[in-house]
């Protein structure tokens, strides 16, 4: 399912960069780091608009891409952005299944929620990278869900 | 070291077995051999193995060992079946290897499994009793902080040997002296009676966890090099631990079989867990927030990705605020990681917050004594935290005759005590710890309670004091005496208000208007008149006489000469009625009736004119108030003009 799990701080560094497989890390990492740039891109389309209004899932970011190294898979990167400008990419391998929008909002959703809580730890001091179990554990059962 | 299990017994695969656990099984297993009468079974497993009865370990002592395990019936059944034991008929070291690693497997938890044992995994762990003939368990040098635990003191001469590091430690550590005594001790240690046991262990564990943790870092610091086996400070924090586990446990099996002794709460520790929960926050049913608990669990000085999932574990419903549970299971979780326990994957079923609740159900209680209890208790925790003397708002007040906002907050907390459970052995403790130290609480209440916070309601400790701040006085109105008017002397004010009345020569005040003396006017036969109208009457009734006042002006004294007055009325009288001739008779012909009317008029003068003044003098002084308040009011509209200006400036700017 998801093949990559990102968390980016408000100041575009990450928090929480995770992916399967291990090999190739640094290609999903340059993957969302180019990622960032669409966001930025939908976040300032919204203009004058108030924060409420935007929405915060973004969608899908860029057009399916085939993956070079395993051709048979099909990479669709989507986007999501809370209210404090903290950005969750994920990238999903839509070859197994084809992934429903309402899915990957879900995941968002969850993404967000266990982010809320690593938030709610006082001894979390925001901008460190998150090292949080119970996050791990989120974000691996959403990474093996199919595999 | 392997054992080939694969040759004889045929069930098992090839077993790995570390350092630790090849001692340690090899030693079991010699135990249960050696009981049988069989030769020891220390050699090679794979050669005694081949050989069938040379080295069996017989059934009852095997049975008695995994008894002790403390591990359910149908369990122990499985993991004979799967050893092979049952197969072959008899306990081989193959079998028994395989029994003591699924003994392990099934103690943290794991299914009873071959896969299982493939696994690394902690010793076994085995509870003695002491009519147990085993011998007691542990691996004082081959720990790691792992869960092999110390239980009880041996009774057996023969493994004396190693409790020598044990006790070395353990007469090295003040802290543990009472409660580790040595193994010649009389065996029946272990039933201790519970008073004495809880009594030693309340102080021990106040010197394990005191509130200054940084007391115990040195305790532990210098022992560590001492005993050379780092694990082995861990078994002999945790033995007084385990102890009071293990002692609570007896009397309360009744209770679900949890394996996982070390997380489990006992009394003492629970009381002293919800008396720094109320330390932090006076009331039990509310919760802490997460920068306090943050504050409170720094001083633990576990390291921040620590302590932060430990909070991971503890705040059930992550809300970033602990309730009394969460903080318990939070401060449990700490303790036990102090002491060495690494901290588990899960939160324990003991540390649940449901569990916590039901297990310490809340009987009523006699609630003064816990009052008295809970007051001296936290002063007692922590002699040396002054900080958090300051914050035991609730618990000074109804030390000492408080007000009524108070009193009912005592009221309120007393509903919340009788929810919180209490054991009678604390209760004993209680006396003993009172009078230990009412002196310091009572003295260090004193100097901090009095001026400090009394609110009970907020989450936060400096919201706290700032409501504390203003039920007691309300900064002082701004005196009558200038502020900002300083030319304006009050005496100057009405030194000149009172002559001026009295003579009519001086400006009288602005608020009266400028008129006749009244005791001039008093002066007169009018005596009715005179107390009818207290103020300065209109000359309208004293028209007659008035003339009369006009020739007695010149004659009128200076003022605040109305005793002079009294005591000349019959000089002046004669005075001011010889000169006008025209009145002369009529004056003369009441001089006498004047002189003994003036007694009584001059007193009533005297406070007609008192009164007077003081109706003046407030008259000048709230005017004057009014005309500060309306500069101030004056200079207000202004500054937030000003600010109004700023904002708008401003606006734009921060428009998206």
């Amino acid at each position: 399912m998801a093949v990559c799990v990102a968390v980016i701080a408000k100041e575009n560094y990450p928090l929480y960069i995770r992916s399967i497989p291990t090999e190739n890390e640094l290609k999903f990492h340059y993957m969302v780091h180019t990622s960032l740039d669409v966001v930025d891109e939908k976040i300032s389309a919204m203009g004058k608009a108030l924060v409420d209004q935007r929405e915060l899932y973004l969608g899908l970011l860029y057009p399916t891409e085939d993956y070079k190294v395993y051709p048979s898979h099909q990479l669709c990167r989507y986007g999501y952005v809370t209210n404090s400008k903290v950005k969750f990419v994920m990238v999903v391998d839509s070859s197994n299944t084809a992934l429903r929008d309402n899915e990957i909002r879900s995941m968002f959703r969850k993404l967000h929620n266990s982010y809320t809580d690593v938030m709610c730890n006082p001894f979390y001091n925001p901008g460190d990278r998150i090292h949080s179990r119970a996050f791990d554990s989120m974000v691996t059962s959403m990474m093996i869900q199919v595999c | 070291m392997e054992a080939a299990a694969g040759g004889g017994c045929g069930s098992g695969p090839p077993l790995l077995l570390s350092e630790g656990e090849q001692q340690c099984y090899s030693e079991l297993f010699a135990r249960c051999a050696g009981a049988a009468g069989g030769g020891p079974g220390s050699g090679p497993p794979e050669a005694a193995r081949t050989v069938p009865g040379t080295v069996t370990a017989a059934a009852g002592p095997v049975a008695d060992l995994f008894r002790a395990s403390q591990l359910p019936a149908e369990t122990l059944h499985q993991i004979t079946e799967l050893c092979g034991a049952k197969r072959v008929g008899y306990f081989g070291p193959t079998q028994f290897y395989i029994a003591l690693k699924l003994i392990a497997a099934a103690q943290s938890g794991l299914p009873v499994r071959i896969e299982s044992i493939k696994c690394e995994l902690p010793l076994p762990r085995f509870m003695m009793s002491k009519t147990d003939a085993e011998i007691r368990f542990g691996n004082p040098a081959e720990l790691h902080g792992t869960k092999v635990q110390i239980p009880y003191l041996i009774t057996e001469k023969n493994t004396f040997k190693r409790m020598d590091d044990e006790d070395k430690q353990e007469t090295q550590s003040p802290t543990m002296s009472p409660l580790a005594s040595p193994p010649s001790s009389p065996p029946h240690y272990q039933r201790v009676p519970l008073s004495h046991g809880y009594s030693k262990l309340r102080s021990s564990t106040e010197q394990m966890h005191p509130a200054p943790y940084e007391a115990r870092q040195p305790l532990v610091q210098p022992e560590g090099p001492s005993s050379g086996a780092p694990g082995a400070k861990p078994p002999r924090h945790k033995a007084s631990l385990i102890r009071s586990f293990s002692v609570e446990r007896e009397p309360h099996d009744n209770s679900s079989n949890y394996p996982d002794e070390p997380w489990r709460i006992t009394e003492e520790q629970r009381e002293y867990y919800v008396n720094q929960f109320r330390s932090l926050q006076p009331d039990p049913s509310s919760f802490i927030s997460g920068s306090v608990a943050k504050n409170f669990f720094t001083k633990s000085k576990l390291s921040i990705p620590e302590l932060s999932y430990i909070w991971e574990l503890s705040d059930a419903d992550c809300d970033g605020a602990l309730t009394l549970p969460e903080f318990c299971a939070a401060f449990h979780l700490i303790v036990a990681r102090k002491n060495g326990y690494p901290l588990p994957e899960g939160l324990p079923p003991t540390l649940q917050p449901e569990y916590l609740q039901a297990a310490f159900p809340k009987p009523k209680r006699e609630c003064t004594l816990f009052d008295s209890y809970s007051e001296s208790m936290p002063a007692n925790q922590q002699p040396r935290d002054l900080n958090r003397m300051e914050k035991l708002s609730i618990k000074d007040t109804a030390d000492f005759p408080v007000p009524t906002q108070d009193v009912t907050s005592d009221d309120k907390q007393e509903q919340n005590k009788t929810r919180l459970a209490l054991k009678s052995t604390a209760d004993e403790a209680l006396p003993k710890d009172m009078s230990e130290d009412p002196a310091t609480s009572k003295d260090s209440n004193s100097l901090k309670a009095r001026p400090r916070s009394r609110s009970y309601s907020s989450t936060s400790i400096e919201e706290a004091m700032k409501r504390g701040e203003d039920p007691p006085t309300p900064p002082p109105r701004p005196q009558k005496t200038h502020s900002r008017a300083s030319s304006l002397d009050l005496n100057k004010v009405f030194q000149p208000s009172v002559p001026a009345t009295k003579s009519g020569l001086l400006p009288p005040p602005p608020a009266l208007p400028p008129r006749p003396c009244p005791s001039q006017i008093s002066h007169h036969n009018v005596n009715s008149e005179r107390s009818a109208h207290p103020k300065p009457p209109t000359q309208l009734p004293n028209y007659g006489d008035f003339r009369l006042q006009k020739q007695d002006i010149p004659h009128s004294q200076p003022p605040s000469k109305p005793i002079r007055r009294k005591f000349r009325p019959e000089n002046s009288a004669t005075e001011s009625q010889e000169p006008p001739s025209t009145v002369g008779p009529v004056s003369a012909a009441s001089g006498k009736p004047h002189a003994a009317v003036q007694k009584q008029s001059s007193k009533q003068k005297k406070a007609i004119q008192t009164a007077i003044r003081k109706n003046k003098e407030a008259n000048a002084v709230l005017a004057r108030l009014n005309s500060e308040l309306q500069q101030q009011l004056k200079e207000v509209h202004q500054e937030r003009i000003a600010l109004e200006n700023q904002l708008e400036q401003l606006r734009p700017v921060t428009v998206l």
